[in-house]
């Protein structure tokens, strides 16, 4: 039984229909029509071209490797990629757009049809596995930057954004909770970064979302007249406009008003959504092919590089780990959920291999499981990114070698982790420095043992009497008096050897 | 030789004579530098730049002695105001860039002035190239260095766009100019001014650095005094260039070796739809005397049919505002060039002060019409259609090359006007382009040629139209009917 999202109005129960349109800042050195950087953070107006600002008589030229990476997106979802396709002006006067026209692609974009497969969690439970379909994917300028707060009566332009290529990702109205919302940009970023077409940090603005929303009953197929709440820049977001833009659309509604086509922005202090411009004032785009530019005609060469060049994808990979490596699906699913995780567990998996002399799948789930509780904890305390883990993948498959040839037990494994996280040493160096060896030399257990019995000779009446459950108490007091390097199952066993006798 | 005589050289000539040491660089640019100066009332050129021409001049005289001259080395040049030029100031004719300075050189240019040539100065024109008479310059009108036979002297029309270019070539301020041709802008005051110019097929020349008018249209090309000039300008300035994505990726043919008015076996296209209606007996006469030229170079005339040649001015003038009114629209006063902020203005203020004070009443005008057009509800009643009618066109000319190899026609359906004539009538100015116009929506290569005088001691011109790519055909009619027509006309000098 699957969780469905409903919203209970005075009147009845309401669906929520949702599309979502998320613009892609396209990872490449240059920008889309000019040899200038993209680099995120550099001074004002550091990054522009002539052709960025708009300097008379300047051309667009398109960037190579920009189309490539929309390409290699557009197969990822397995849309179709059109062989040809042209780029149309946008136009509008804005100071943040220099040209005064934006070069994007209406009529003829770069990428048709395509897919996101979703697996959306609602707030009582697993909602509808779904698969959310793409409209398209075309590529765009981005525009600059308005700076508002440099002077008490002047505004500011950095064009260091201007002319960035985006991609946009224009989903059909297939989602009907905030949870498949979230899930389908959370999916779409996971992608974008397996291509690497897109570092998806929203964050830095380089993933927004246009979130188009409109409400209908429960049991009805006509859409509702909808509003579209523009960059909206976090998953948190995207969900909480849905839900406000949802409770407000059904209160206009039940109150015999209607809901106006218009254009709306997120405030994320109040969560709320707020008018910007009505279907009346609504810019007249008079959009046409760009002049500048021939149409885009792509070559099967240039198509058949785009497709080798991508990468195993999340849902493959994800497959591959619960049917070749034995993980189970929530493990799987974790550890492929970001592209750099699944690297770092790929180079673990690589060099634990390798220092065991056994192949992956047997220490697939050791690896598995060390990842997704040791590391990700630390990392959690930490506040850091696997990306810039204390710990290297070879370092945690020198440590997981160590477990598995018994020289460490699981808690000193962990004892050795910590100081791994502290100081970056090598697990070996430490064990060997420290002498957090593991001992299986049965003497000194026994030794150790027949102390422990002496000095509590009534416990062991007691445990001789039937009452196994102290049987855990001599082993803690013989872990204790080894300093926990003690083999745990060598203690199990002359300690058992030892009450029973 | 005088520095007078200097001035009546053409490209060619000075080029070869610099070789030869008939002469120096310095004194050919000396005599220019004192033309120009001399030439003011014409205000054919909006900056002069005589260190410019004289330290080209110097580097070719040095490059001589050296050995090492290069195609255009001591040859001054004029350059219309639409190319942009490092370091001199460039306006387009507006008032809306007055005052702005690029920072960079366009191809154009730069490919002219590393093949030696050197700079005069920049000529007027129709503000951002838009006119057939340069009545439209913020900076004023460039009178004609001709007058009517009449003993009126009223001031002439030199033209339009290229009306500094076409008006300084033809009073021998200079030897050839760079002009720019969108719906004629080379062709028809190179007709108006007895010149000879050429506008190659679309993409031959980069457009990076000249100021956009109708980017699908425009084209630069050489403004000069004969055909031979025109070609030598033409290789110089023509050729691929990666920063202009419409550029044509093709070699750059020889035109000048190739040269030939030997027309023998060539067919030469008439079009019937070109007879327009109250087109004056001179310009008709004028139309068979060019066949007889070609047929007497051994071409064969062959009639041929355009049939959507009615429809190309109303196209044109859909399509090329379209165009510009987004080209325009980066004039907004926020990043360089005139800004209007008046008190309390906001932005969308400052753009309307910034742009109603800036552009000139025609460039308004296809500003208001080129918006019309695009918007929503009017786009594919205009736009779309005008597209399709100018594939049609084009696939009339791609017919009629089935049946011949160029087609002749008269550049413009008059000679000359004075100042003032049309300026009241927008249709009747835009129909100085039925003939040019065309040729320009199918990107094809075409030129004018002057091949005679009217009742009034005007020039007319004769025009040209080639296949794509074929500007070597088109050079060869135009230097055939050039070695008949024996055109000798010059203006007689009253500046």
């Amino acid at each position: 039984m699957v969780s469905v999202y409903q919203l209970e109005g005075a009147t009845g129960a309401w669906e929520v229909v949702i599309g979502l349109e998320v613009h892609a800042q396209v990872t490449s050195e240059a920008k889309l029509f000019s040899g200038a950087s993209t680099k995120f953070g550099a001074e004002p107006n550091a990054n522009v071209s002539l052709v960025d600002a708009a300097m008379p008589g300047m051309l667009p030229v398109p960037n190579r490797e920009c189309i490539r990476q929309a390409v290699r997106t557009g197969m990822a979802i397995e849309a179709e990629i059109n062989r040809w396709s042209r780029f149309d002006r946008k136009n509008y006067f804005y100071a943040d757009l220099p040209q005064g026209y934006q070069i994007s692609q209406l009529y003829h974009p770069l990428v048709g049809e395509g897919v996101v497969a979703i697996e959306p969690l609602e707030r009582d439970g697993p909602g509808e596995a779904k698969k959310v379909r793409v409209e398209r994917i075309h590529v765009e300028q981005d525009a600059g930057k308005l700076m508002h707060d440099q002077h008490p009566t002047r505004s500011y332009v950095d064009l260091n954004r201007s002319g960035v290529a985006l991609m946009e990702i224009v989903s059909r109205p297939d989602m009907r909770s905030p949870a498949e919302a979230g899930a389908y940009i959370r999916k779409l970023r996971a992608i974008l970064r397996y291509v690497g077409s897109c570092d998806g940090n929203m964050e830095e603005g380089s993933m927004r979302a246009d979130v188009n929303v409109s409400v209908r009953r429960v049991g009805t197929e006509e859409l509702g007249t909808r509003t579209e709440t523009k960059n909206v820049n976090s998953v948190r977001f995207v969900m909480a406009a849905i839900e406000h833009e949802a409770r407000r659309q059904i209160a206009v509604i039940e109150d015999g008003g209607k809901v106006v086509q218009e254009t709306r922005l997120f405030d994320p202090d109040k969560g709320v959504t707020r008018s910007m411009r009505s279907k009346e004032d609504a810019h007249d785009y008079r959009y046409f092919p760009d002049p500048d530019l021939l149409p885009l005609e792509l070559d099967e060469a240039f198509i058949a590089e785009c497709r080798e060049s991508l990468p195993e994808l999340p849902d493959a990979k994800r497959d591959r780990y619960v049917d070749a490596l034995g993980l189970t699906p929530y493990a799987a699913d974790v550890l492929t959920a970001d592209v750099e995780t699944a690297r770092w567990f790929e180079a673990l998996l690589v060099d634990a291999a390798a220092a065991q002399n056994a192949p992956q799948e047997a220490v697939a789930k050791a690896a598995a499981n060390w990842v997704t509780s040791d590391l990700f904890g630390a990392l959690n305390r930490l506040g850091r990114e696997i990306g810039d883990s204390p710990v290297s993948p070879r370092q945690g498959a020198a440590l997981l070698a160590l477990v598995a040839d018994g020289t460490l037990s699981g808690s000193l494994a962990k004892q050795v982790f910590e100081v791994m996280l502290e100081t970056g040493e090598d697990p070996a160096a430490i064990v060997e420095a420290r002498g957090l060896k593991q001992t299986s030399d049965t003497g000194a257990i026994e030794a150790e043992i027949a102390k422990i019995m002496a000095a509590n000779a009534d416990k062991v009446a007691e445990y001789r009497s039937g009452k196994d459950k102290l049987f855990g108490f001599f082993v803690g007091q013989t872990m204790r008096a080894m300093g926990g390097k003690a083999n745990p199952a060598v203690v199990n066993e002359v300690l058992k050897k030892a009450l029973d006798g | 030789m005088t520095d007078k005589s200097l001035t009546d050289l053409g490209i060619a000539a000075i080029r070869d004579g610099v070789k030869a040491g008939a002469f120096t660089a310095r004194e050919v640019a000396e005599a220019h530098v004192a033309a120009v100066a001399d030439a003011r009332a014409l205000n054919a050129f909006l900056v002069e730049t005589p260190d410019r021409a004289l330290a080209a001049a110097d580097a070719a005289d040095a490059d001589r002695a050296a050995g090492t001259l290069k195609p255009l080395s001591g040859v001054p040049l004029g350059i219309k105001d639409l190319f942009c030029t490092e370091g001199v100031e460039t306006t387009a004719a507006s008032g809306i860039l007055k005052g702005f300075t690029p920072t960079y050189e366009s191809t154009i240019t730069a490919k002219l002035f590393a093949a030696g040539a050197g700079m005069l100065g920049k000529l007027n024109l129709d503000q951002f190239a838009m006119g057939s008479s340069n009545e439209t310059s913020a900076f004023g009108n460039v009178i004609s260095p001709w007058r009517r036979g009449d003993g009126g002297n009223a001031p002439m029309a030199p033209g339009g766009s290229s009306g500094g270019s076409s008006a300084a070539v033809a009073a021998r301020l200079c030897p050839g100019a760079t002009g720019t041709d969108t719906g004629g802008s080379i062709r028809q005051p190179a007709a108006f001014t007895g010149i000879a110019g050429i506008k190659p097929t679309y993409g031959r020349c980069s457009r990076w650095g000249v100021i956009a008018f109708a980017s699908s249209l425009d084209q630069a090309g050489p403004m000069a005094r004969d055909v031979r000039d025109c070609a030598i300008m033409l290789e110089a300035m023509a050729g691929f260039d990666a920063k202009d994505a419409t550029s044509l990726d093709l070699p750059v043919p020889h035109w000048e070796a190739n040269l030939s008015g030997d027309l023998k076996g060539k067919r030469v296209g008439v079009p019937a739809e070109y007879r327009v209606d109250g087109m004056p007996a001179e310009i008709e006469a004028l139309w068979r005397r060019g066949e007889e030229y070609l047929r007497d170079a051994g071409a064969e005339i062959v009639p041929v049919s355009l049939p959507h040649t009615a429809h190309a001015l109303p196209t044109y003038y859909i399509i090329a505002p379209a165009e510009a009114s987004s080209n325009l629209a980066r004039y907004d006063g926020v990043r360089y060039g005139l800004r209007d902020l008046p008190d309390g203005a906001n932005l969308q203020e400052m753009y309307a002060a910034t742009r109603a004070a800036g552009f000139g009443a025609e460039v308004r005008r296809r500003i208001m019409i080129g918006t019309y057009v695009l918007s929503a509800g009017f786009y594919d009643a205009y736009y779309t259609k005008a597209q399709k009618v100018r594939a049609l066109i084009a696939r009339d000319f791609e017919r009629a090359f089935g049946a011949c190899d160029v087609i002749l026609t008269p550049t413009a359906p008059s000679a000359a006007f004075a100042l003032g004539e049309k300026m009241a009538d927008p249709l009747a100015m835009y129909l100085n382009d039925v003939f040019t116009v065309p040729s320009s929506l199918a990107g094809l290569p075409a030129m004018s040629v002057p091949a005679g005088l009217d009742g009034q001691g005007l020039p007319l011109g004769l025009q040209i139209i080639g296949r794509p790519f074929d500007e070597q055909g088109v050079l060869n009619a135009g230097l055939a009917i050039e070695q008949r027509a024996g055109f000798v006309a010059r203006p007689e000098k009253w500046w």
